[in-house]
């Protein structure tokens, strides 16, 4: 489905849905709370089937998080963003790991990374840091006197 | 290299395989629960080699940051700086002329086969048999001496800038290729001979570490491992970028999805790999070897995704622009990664020796998972 | 032409003239007892550095070629450096047993020196039940092992202890159908009637057939016997367990790894012996001018030639083959070669009474 398709598609399972203009591909602005059911239609829909996730990560924009996924299809190869804001304050969204098994180790690098708290993941902790790791690596405002050398 | 830190309350051990092991897949620690000799879970614990390239890349210019990301994955380095060139191309459109395109994607052919014999290499040696790593190694040398005339460099190659190449070709270069082709053609019956027909070799990987094709796309997969259980995932054939929509390849499937079918996978796609080199190295046009771009590269507000087919499967980078001189964010997201979480799925009930085996067969750099 | 049994003889008749029975009898003992741990010693030095240069030359590559002229010292410089070594013995060990082990091995080892037929008149102990007594001495050589991997306090010594002592066992049985094969053709146990019944032609080409796959069967149990590759699963580095020899340092972990090569040079001997004659030059039937040939190469020659023959041929084997799975290795010999070879030995018992040898 070309990407017109696509965005008359998602208006049609989810009526709140905004996209955000430019880019390759649609990008598909949700909240966090229509999360769950949305990418549920969107595995098991006929004209959908998206079943390949190939992207999940996280881009910290000072006032809030976006967390972003990258799905495609690998019968119709066709492909598109979904982006979710949520709260800086409080990061915590839903985990889709029970629906595309890579999302368990993508996400538990997400929590690593930044702090957001995947809610029903199977085992959350983090991933690339040593255990007793103090603080979010990647968001903006971290400081690390010893390890970051700024110049 | 091996001890035992603990036991459950079933009485199962639990043993540490790694982080320093004698075969060469790099610092990979993993976990074993072990009930006799059969496994139960495998938990892999990584972050030995992170050196958060993606926070560094935040500091560094458009230019900088190709120097850092042939790190991530040093053994197909010359595609890592490719991934990176197409992003910001495609960001900036700039139109790259023909001859840096034949040149990178002849470069990056010649990487997949580096990377695919050093591979084939250090599987056959984890299995025991310890010559082939020797013949792997000659050929992977006449390569990378090709390479050393060209880039300077045998193993982190920092030749593929936005725009181009860096500088031209040597004067060799072709004659080199060529005769290495010749050379490759005549010596490839050999691996067949000595590890693939061998009778004990296929009794330890037919059957073992098997993976569906729905648990493939599930758990993101991509490459050879996902290519070996039926999935139709080589970019280079649904997403072409620079002129692969114009070359003659086959993309190379089978639906066994145990470790005997990656490993014919990934021969046969060092067959398709000097296919693709032999149909270009007669025909590099002359001209420009880099696109005319300014000194300081700002890319546009917005964001950017590209994909390219590593030896390992799919690289992805994706970077979030605010249009200033770095990337605000900028993921890569690797092949190795995903190839990894499946492995606990492929070795459960299976004994050790097998997990050496499908471990060998996922083709794992850890630098590439950990970043 | 030269000939061992001619120095032999010499020092007998030198001693029986200078000294009364008892004493040379007794000086002859700790000759025969120096010569025999002089020849382990060079054996070894000279076995570790052929296998170095045969696996890398099997690997396009050249070997040890600094210390001395084509590398012919480094064993000597190996060994010196394991001598100086500090022995650790780990904190739990059963002490007693930790540092027997490694001698017992060792023992066994020599021992089965004694039937081995050098050079013609040329044994140490040409006992009536040479090779039932090989194969008595051989099985013992566990015991060496399993103590070694239970003495240590290694719950993974003693795993690859157990595996290597269950892959032992099992082939020994393959291995002594093999040769009851060949004793059947020659009709005695002792060493020297075997040799001298291929005076007209080694068993290998008398015997045909069965001959031939007794020797295969021969050498794929020898191979495993010796835990080389490719049936080293015990001692493998890539799995995970690193074998029974895995807390020994120093002189203890170097009499472990000689011992391993004079059983391989061992296991070669009896190969040689059994089947390609031993120090019997290669005799064709009575072509009386051709044996006369054949015979002025001395019979010493004859019989090392033969040896590193065999020997070559198994470090052939380490170099080429990947290692086999612990169940594939004992299915191997369970279901495979144990019914093969005792199919084989029907099949030589009928040649030998119909006479349809040559």
């Amino acid at each position: 489905m070309t990407n017109e398709e696509l965005k008359i598609k998602f208006t049609e399972l989810l009526p709140t849905a905004s996209f955000e203009e430019g880019g390759e591909w649609v990008n598909v602005f949700i909240s966090p709370q229509e999360l769950k059911s949305f990418v549920l239609q969107i595995k098991k829909n006929e004209d959908l089937l998206f079943d390949y996730l190939f992207c999940l990560t996280c881009v910290d924009w000072k006032t809030h998080f976006n967390v972003v996924y990258h799905f495609s299809s690998t019968t119709y190869r066709h492909n598109f963003v979904l982006k979710v804001k949520i709260d800086r304050a409080n990061p915590e969204i839903e985990t889709v790991s029970d629906l595309w098994r890579t999302a368990e180790m993508l996400e538990r690098e997400v929590y690593d990374l930044f702090g957001v708290k995947f809610l029903h993941h199977p085992d959350l902790r983090r991933l690339i840091m040593p255990d007793n790791w103090e603080g979010w690596p990647l968001r903006k405002d971290y400081e690390d006197v010893i390890n970051m050398i700024k110049l | 290299m091996v001890e035992e830190i603990g036991t459950t309350a079933e009485g199962d051990l639990i043993i540490n395989v790694g982080p320093q092991h004698p075969a060469t897949h790099g610092v990979l620690h993993l976990v074993l629960t072990l009930s006799g000799e059969t496994i139960k879970k495998v938990e892999p614990h990584l972050g030995y080699i992170h050196r958060s390239i993606e926070k560094m890349c935040e500091s560094l210019t458009y230019r900088q940051f190709i120097y850092v990301t042939s790190r991530m994955d040093y053994l197909s380095s010359h595609i890592n700086n490719h991934a990176c060139a197409l992003t910001v191309e495609k960001a900036m459109q700039i139109e790259v002329p023909q001859r840096a395109q034949y040149i990178r994607v002849i470069m990056d052919e010649l990487t997949r086969i580096a990377s695919h014999e050093l591979w084939w290499g250090a599987m056959a040696m984890d299995l025991g048999a310890f010559t082939p790593f020797f013949h792997a190694f000659r050929e992977r040398e006449t390569i990378t001496d090709i390479m050393e005339k060209t880039c300077g460099a045998r193993l982190t190659m920092n030749y593929m800038v936005p725009g181009g190449v860096m500088v031209d070709l040597h004067p060799d270069f072709q004659k080199d290729v060529k005769s290495f082709i010749q050379l490759y053609k005549s010596k490839f019956e050999e691996y067949n001979e000595l590890v693939t027909g061998n009778i004990i070799f296929q009794n330890r990987m037919k059957g073992i570490g098997v993976l569906s094709k729905e648990d493939a796309i599930s758990y993101g997969c991509s490459g050879p491992v996902a290519r070996a259980s039926g999935v139709n995932c080589d970019i280079r054939k649904l997403y072409p970028y620079e002129i692969y929509s114009q070359l003659e390849f086959d993309e190379v499937l089978d639906t066994a999805g145990d470790s005997f079918a990656r490993y014919m996978v990934r021969l046969k796609e060092m067959q398709q790999s000097i296919r693709i080199v032999e149909q270009l190295i007669d025909y590099i046009p002359e001209g420009e070897f880099q696109a005319k771009t300014k000194a300081v590269l700002k890319l546009p507000k917005g964001e950017f995704y590209q994909r390219v087919e590593t030896a390992r499967g799919e690289l992805g980078v994706y970077i979030v622009s605010e249009g200033g001189t770095t990337p605000y964010r900028i993921k890569f997201r690797s092949p190795g990664f995903s190839n990894l979480s499946a492995l606990e799925h492929m070795v459960k009930g299976l004994k050790i020796g097998d997990l050496v085996a499908a471990m060998g067969t996922l083709d794992l750099v850890i630098p590439d998972i950990d970043r | 032409m030269f000939s061992l049994e001619g120095i032999t003889n010499m020092i007998h008749e030198w001693l029986n003239n200078h000294f009364n029975a008892t004493i040379a009898l007794l000086t002859e003992f700790v000759l025969v007892g120096v010569a025999a741990i002089a020849l382990f010693a060079v054996l070894g030095l000279v076995l570790v550095w052929m296998e170095r240069k045969v696996a890398a030359v099997m690997q396009i590559r050249l070997g040890p070629n600094r210390v001395g002229p084509k590398g012919i010292f480094q064993t000597t410089a190996d060994t010196l450096k394991l001598i100086m070594k500090e022995g650790l013995t780990p904190d739990g060990a059963d002490k007693f047993l930790f540092n027997l082990a490694p001698y017992i091995v060792m023992i066994v080892a020599m021992l089965i020196l004694a039937p081995i037929a050098f050079a013609k008149n040329f044994q140490i102990w040409d006992i009536n039940i040479g090779v039932l007594y090989l194969s008595a001495v051989s099985s013992l050589s566990v015991i060496g092992i399993l103590m070694a991997g239970w003495a240590s306090n290694n719950k993974y010594s003693l795993l690859g202890a157990m595996r290597s002592g269950a892959q032992i066992v099992s082939y020994e049985l393959s291995a002594g159908l093999s040769v009851i094969s060949i004793v059947i053709m020659t009709g005695s146990l002792s060493i020297n009637d075997i040799i001298l019944s291929q005076q007209d032609g080694w068993w290998i080409f008398k015997g045909h057939i069965p001959a031939i796959i007794s020797f295969v069967i021969f050498m794929i149990a020898v191979t495993a016997e010796t835990n080389r590759a490719p049936f080293d699963l015990a001692e493998a580095e890539s799995e995970l367990t690193a074998g029974f020899h895995t807390e020994y340092s120093g002189m203890k972990f170097a009499l472990f790894f000689l011992a391993e090569y004079i059983n391989i040079f061992i296991v070669c001997a009896i190969g040689a012996t059994l089947f390609f004659g031993g120090w019997m030059p290669l005799h064709v039937g009575h072509w009386q001018s051709f044996n006369h040939v054949m015979d002025y190469i001395p019979s010493s020659v004859w019989f090392f030639g033969k040896t590193i023959g065999l020997i070559f041929l198994i470090m052939w084997f380490r170099w080429t083959f990947p290692r086999l799975r612990i169940d594939q290795l004992l299915n191997l010999e369970w279901k495979y070669l144990l019914p093969i070879s005792m199919l084989n030995l029907i099949l030589m018992t009928i040649v030998a009474i119909m006479g349809w040898h040559f």
